[in-house]
C-alpha cells in the first residue's frame, strides 16, 4: 500500500492474475470517497477525493476485500475478426518458434482477458491463459502505428485505437473500432472483457 | 436570441475547461479539467455560474474575442491586461461586454494560466460528461482557432453582489511546491532523494498541459529494473533515465512506466500550473499531505 499524497493509493500485487481478481472484487462497489480506480500490470490506482477519505481509510476498506484468487472480472465476451498480416508477423514466429501460422494458431485459439486500460483512451492491455506469445517490443518504435493494428508485446496483446506512435510487434488489423465516441460507450476492451481473435 | 464569441486569434492556446472528467481512469481517459481549478471556480463564482461551468484557459495571454449578443465575463488566474472595445479592465473584476464589442487580452504580468469565464458559461458540447479540452487524449473540443464560434449558455443563477476579488496572482520569481515521497520513492538514492530538495528546477520551455519538463540536479535511481506501468495522479514527479522529473498536470496519462519519486501535494498542483518557463521551482518535503481548502465537490 504506497500512498501517492492524499489524493492517490497505490496497491501493490502478486501478479496480473491478483490485479484482475482484486478489480473483480472491487469495481463494483468502490469504498467512500475513491472517484477513479485504475488497474495496471501489477498496481491497482485508487484516485481519492481527500474532502471524502483518506488514504489509510481506503487501504482499510481494500484490506478488508478477500479476493478469490483466479478470479476474473466478467464484463461479457467479444469476437474481434483479424486479418493476420501484421509486418512483424514473421519476426514473431521467429521469436516465438511457432512460424507465422502457429502465431495465428496461439493467437486465435486462446481467451484473452482485458486487464486494464492505458496508453490512449480505449487501448486494452490483453491477457492470454498462456505465455507461448510472450515477446519483446520492438527496440525501435514505430513513429505511425495504424488504428486496428493488432499487436503483441511482453505478456500481452493489443487493438491500437488511434493512429498512434507504438513500439509493439504487428501481427494483423481488425476493422473493429475499439475506440468511437459516437458510440455508448466509446471503449469497447474494457477490463473484465474476455475476447476471441478469430480469422477474418 | 442566442448570444456566442467569436474567436480572432486564440494566442498560443487557449482550449475550453471545466472541472473534467471523473471515473474513466479504467478506460485509459484521464481526469483532465482546467489547469488551475480553484482560479476557474472563483471565475464561476464571480458570475453566479455553477462552478463546474467551462470557461477559456488562455495560455501568455493573446486571446481576441468578439462577443455577439451582450454578455458578462471575468478574469482570473494569471492577471491580462483586458480590454473591451479599447477600454482596460482589470483582472479579477466584472465586466460588462456589450453586443458586438471586441474584448482582446494581453500578456499576463505573472503566472501562465488565465480564466475568462462568461456569465452562463461555454455551452459547447460534453464529451464523456465534460466540455474539457483534454490535449494528451484528444477529447472534448480541439484548442481555439480563429473563426471558431462557441456558444454562451443562459444564466443559472443571480449575480452574487460582487464586483471584484481579492487573490493574489500567481508568483514570479522561485516557487517553492510542497511534496510527500511519492509510492516509488525507494527506487531512488538517498543522494537523489536529498538532491530533490536541496536543488532549484527550471521549468523548460517543454511544458505543456500533460506535463512540466524540469531541469535541475539528476535524480539517480537505486535500481535499474524496469516498472511495470501503473497509475498517476497529478502532481506526481515522474522520473524518466534521464534523471530530469517531469511534473504532471491535468492532462497527465492515465498510467506510466516511470518511477514517481514525490508527489506535489494537491493544494500546490494549481500553483505549479502557474509557473512559466524560466522561473525555477524548488521543492519542500511534508510528512503527509495537509487539506486542501479548494477541495469541494
Amino acid at each position: 500500500m504506497l500512498p501517492c499524497g492524499d489524493s492517490g493509493l497505490l496497491v501493490e500485487v502478486q501478479d496480473l492474475d491478483a490485479v484482475l481478481a482484486l478489480y473483480a472484487e472491487l469495481v463494483d462497489d468502490l469504498p467512500e470517497g475513491v472517484v477513479d480506480l485504475v488497474p495496471a500490470a501489477r498496481t491497482l490506482m485508487f484516485r481519492i477525493d481527500p474532502a471524502r477519505t483518506d488514504p489509510d481509510r481506503v487501504a482499510r476498506a481494500v484490506r478488508a476485500v478477500e479476493p478469490q484468487s483466479g478470479h476474473r472480472p466478467d464484463a461479457g465476451h467479444l469476437e474481434v475478426p483479424v486479418t493476420y498480416d501484421g509486418a512483424d508477423l514473421a519476426e514473431v514466429g521467429r521469436l516465438t518458434g511457432l512460424g507465422e501460422r502457429g502465431v495465428v494458431e496461439a493467437h486465435t485459439a486462446q481467451e484473452w482477458t482485458v486487464a486494464f486500460c492505458g496508453f490512449a483512451p480505449g487501448f486494452g492491455y490483453l491477457v492470454g491463459v498462456d505465455d507461448q506469445l510472450t515477446v519483446p517490443r520492438r527496440s525501435t518504435p514505430r513513429t505511425k502505428v495504424p488504428a486496428g493494428s493488432v499487436a503483441l508485446a511482453g505478456e500481452f496483446t493489443g487493438v491500437y485505437p488511434q493512429e498512434s506512435p507504438g513500439g509493439w510487434q504487428l501481427i494483423g488489423r481488425t476493422t473493429l473500432k475499439p475506440w468511437d465516441l459516437d458510440r455508448e460507450p466509446p471503449a469497447l476492451l474494457v477490463p473484465g472483457i474476455r475476447v476471441t481473435f478469430v480469422e477474418a | 436570441m442566442e448570444s456566442w464569441l467569436e474567436v480572432v486569434t486564440p494566442g498560443p492556446l487557449t482550449t475550453v475547461q471545466d472541472l473534467g472528467r471523473s471515473g474513466l481512469g479504467a478506460l485509459g481517459v484521464g481526469h483532465s479539467g482546467a489547469a488551475d481549478t480553484p482560479a476557474l471556480r472563483l471565475a464561476n463564482r464571480l458570475l453566479g455560474n455553477p462552478e463546474s461551468a467551462a470557461g477559456l484557459e488562455v495560455t501568455f495571454g493573446g486571446l481576441e474575442l468578439v462577443a455577439h449578443g451582450s454578455m458578462t465575463v471575468t478574469l482570473t488566474g494569471a492577471p491580462c491586461p483586458m480590454t473591451v472595445d479599447g477600454r482596460a479592465h482589470w483582472a479579477l473584476g466584472v465586466v460588462r461586454v456589450p453586443d458586438g464589442a471586441h474584448l482582446s487580452l494581453g500578456l499576463p504580468l505573472t503566472g501562465l494560466r488565465s480564466y475568462l469565464a462568461v456569465r452562463g458559461g461555454i455551452d459547447v458540447p460534453e464529451q464523456l460528461g465534460s466540455r474539457s479540452c483534454d490535449t494528451l487524449a484528444v477529447l472534448g473540443p480541439a484548442p481555439l482557432a480563429t473563426g471558431d464560434r462557441l456558444p454562451v449558455g443562459a444564466p443559472s443563477g443571480p449575480l452574487p453582489g460582487v464586483d471584484l476579488a481579492l487573490v493574489a496572482a500567481p508568483e514570479a520569481g522561485d516557487v517553492s511546491l510542497r511534496v510527500v515521497d511519492g509510492p516509488r520513492a525507494d527506487w531512488f538514492t538517498a543522494d537523489a532523494r536529498a538532491a530533490l530538495l536541496s536543488g532549484a528546477y527550471d521549468v523548460t520551455a517543454d511544458s505543456n498541459r500533460v506535463g512540466m519538463r524540469l531541469s535541475g540536479p539528476v535524480l539517480e535511481r537505486a535500481r535499474d529494473d524496469e516498472l511495470p506501468s501503473e497509475g498517476m495522479v497529478c502532481g506526481a514527479l515522474q522520473v524518466p533515465p534521464s534523471g530530469q522529473p517531469t511534473l504532471f498536470l491535468a492532462d497527465h496519462p492515465v498510467t506510466g512506466g516511470y518511477p514517481v519519486i514525490a508527489v506535489v501535494v494537491p493544494a500546490d498542483v494549481p500553483r505549479a500550473a502557474q509557473v512559466r518557463p524560466g522561473q525555477r521551482i524548488t521543492f519542500v518535503r511534508i510528512p503527509s499531505a495537509p487539506p486542501d481548502p479548494g477541495a469541494r465537490e
